[in-house]
């Protein structure tokens, strides 16, 4: 009886080795790296292992931890509901006002065609467009709209805004356009025959029934952009700080505990931001 | 609107005048003209793809009439939003919201009329009360059992005080058992409630218990409307005849008729058409003989008695023979 239950758990357990593998090699490792490397200490040179505080003393302290995560924070805020806004904006669209599911595929596959060229790319094609003398500023100054071309068009909150919407947004658009494609639309018609005018079925319907799908696009803009470092030095020009970025320029001043301690700190807010939406939606119907 | 459920005064007299629907070139309803009157129960039966759900749904609004007009209680509707027209619908798969509980399902149409709170939820009690489920109020959808949805998706079609109720194949999700208490349910409330009720359906069963007028629909047109007996004994076409099902098509000096299977009669003397058995069909009270007269199949349902005191058998030789009083000529054969 026990030698028969010990060896069905051991196959249980076989069955399980490839993604604890994958898993432990990957994920946990590294991340016990960093936190174990976080606590040691280091030098203008070097680095060594120890057990002390000082890199999140330090990381607490600074005033330029609280201005950097402020204005992280402010990107994802504004970079979120921008993203939301056009991500459901236009998943509606195509679940609801495309009756034909070939167009619906179609269009749906010409949302995803930028995505065949890099991040980078597609940052650095805005520059052209944005400059002092891109094509944004002239075609304002031969419309007459302008007299000076605008100066924060690039290398400007705004631009590092603008990247992270048209990067993003299509991962607002996939889950929720999948939500919304598993919306009976006979429920939109009992709503109408209920007497719910179109913004009604929008508010008590189609919103409600695609929270879990918002949730999901939220959770991967909202991760993408606390973490990013890379827009927001190509599109402020160096002007504008990120926790990414900080974290980036200690990994280039060598400075590892420091920067193992940043990305600590930052792991631990985005998991608290996730935790405190996982509260609101339940998702666990999606996945 | 503002209709009360009233058993004295009727409401709910529904014409429908030359009620065409094309998708394209394809023509789904083709001139449907009929006059309901108030405080019927109506089914409109057919095969798949005849047209009757499209027909339903142009009276409750969710389809626009490529022609014709539908009036209720002498106003025309046809050009009304679903909801002003006082007809209610059911959906086929009850698309109870399934983000709302019970109770606010049934109180949804009060909600989106900006009713407040305390009088939409006593008037939704009220109606989960009528439809025996006013112990399930605070249940989310997905925790109750098909017949319990159908009973909300009732309470909430019945919650807009309509003149007429749309059901479309209500029935079909259900089991067998359940399906037969829920038409004895929707005939009281029917009853109870006085109001017009139409029902979509396939079930030509369904439609004889439950109805007081039946519209046979076919490709498109009405094939017979008329009472469950009169569409059953009397029979126009061969559509309706092997539709209704129980009936013989024979023919006699070149014409076709309709005869009732039970009242098509088996002899062993030589009196009639001869044919053999080819095959026999105990069904409980009776029992159907298949027979083959001559490569014309034709049944003849006996009862049991009947039938075990001839002691009939496959492949036996019998005479098939009819009164002259139970054949109905059929117009198109």
């Amino acid at each position: 009886m026990i030698s028969e239950r010990l060896r069905l758990s051991g196959i249980s357990w076989l069955q399980l080795s490839p993604i604890l593998l994958i898993l432990g090699f990957f994920l946990v490792l590294p991340i016990v790296a960093i936190i174990t490397v976080s606590f040691w200490s280091s030098t203008e040179y070097s680095y060594f292992p120890d057990f002390q505080f000082e890199n999140y003393q330090y990381l607490f302290s600074s005033s330029v931890t609280r201005s950097v995560y402020l204005k992280t924070l402010m990107f994802t805020v504004i970079t979120w509901a921008s993203t939301l806004l056009i991500g459901f904006t236009v998943a509606y669209f195509l679940a609801f006002h495309v009756r034909s599911l070939y167009t619906q595929i179609g269009l749906f596959l010409l949302c995803t065609i930028p995505f065949w060229t890099s991040n980078i790319i597609r940052m650095i094609s805005w520059i052209p467009f944005l400059g002092r003398n891109g094509i944004a500023n002239s075609a304002l100054i031969d419309m007459g709209v302008i007299d000076q071309p605008l100066e924060w068009l690039l290398f400007s909150d705004f631009a590092v805004i603008l990247a992270f919407v048209h990067l993003f947004t299509l991962f607002m658009i996939v889950p929720i356009f999948n939500t919304m494609m598993r919306i009976d639309h006979s429920l939109v018609e009992a709503a109408r025959d209920a007497g719910a005018n179109g913004l009604q079925i929008l508010t008590n319907i189609i919103i409600p029934l695609s929270k879990p799908g918002i949730m999901i696009g939220s959770i991967f803009v909202v991760t993408l952009v606390m973490g990013d470092f890379i827009t927001v030095r190509f599109m402020s020009g160096g002007q504008s700080a990120s926790v990414g970025r900080l974290i980036s320029n200690e990994i280039g001043l060598l400075q590892y505990p420091a920067a193992s301690a940043s990305a600590v700190v930052l792991l631990a807010t985005v998991l608290l931001m996730i935790a405190i939406m996982l509260r609101f939606v339940d998702i666990r119907k999606e996945l | 609107m503002g209709t009360s459920l009233n058993n004295t005064s009727l409401h709910g007299e529904l014409e429908l005048q030359e009620v065409t629907k094309r998708f394209g070139d394809a023509v789904a309803v083709n001139s449907f003209t009929q006059h309901f009157q108030a405080g019927q129960y109506i089914c409109l039966l057919g095969p798949s793809g005849c047209g009757k759900s499209t027909t339903l749904r142009m009276i409750a609004g969710h389809e626009s009439l490529s022609s014709g007009d539908i009036r209720l209680d002498g106003r025309s509707i046809s050009q009304l939003r679903p909801a002003q027209r006082g007809t209610a619908m059911m959906f086929q798969s009850y698309a109870l919201f399934p983000h709302l509980s019970v109770l606010d399902n049934v109180a949804f149409s009060l909600k989106m009329r900006g009713i407040d709170t305390a009088t939409r939820e006593r008037k939704a009690h009220d109606l989960l009360e009528l439809v025996h489920m006013e112990d399930f109020v605070n249940r989310m959808p997905e925790q109750l059992s098909g017949g319990q949805q159908q009973r909300v998706a009732l309470a909430r079609a019945l919650i807009t005080e309509p003149s007429v109720l749309l059901l479309d194949e209500p029935l079909s999700a259900l089991d067998p058992f359940l399906r037969i208490r829920m038409r004895a349910e929707l005939s009281r409330l029917q009853r109870e409630l006085g109001m017009t009720f139409i029902h979509v359906t396939h079930s030509q069963d369904e439609a004889m218990a439950l109805s007081d007028r039946v519209v046979l629909m076919n490709n498109s047109v009405i094939e017979q409307a008329g009472t469950p007996e009169e569409i059953f004994n009397a029979p126009q076409t061969s559509f309706v005849a092997k539709f209704m099902g129980g009936h013989n098509i024979v023919e006699v000096d070149g014409r076709a008729y309709a005869l009732r299977t039970d009242r098509t009669r088996l002899s062993t003397d030589s009196a009639g058409v001869s044919a053999q058995v080819a095959n026999v069909e105990f069904l409980g009270r009776t029992v159907d003989v298949s027979l083959d007269c001559d490569g014309v199949e034709l049944v003849a349902s006996m009862n049991d008695s009947d039938f075990h005191r001839d002691r009939i058998r496959a492949g036996d030789s019998l005479c098939v023979h009819w009164k002259r009083e139970d054949l109905y000529e059929l117009s198109d054969a």
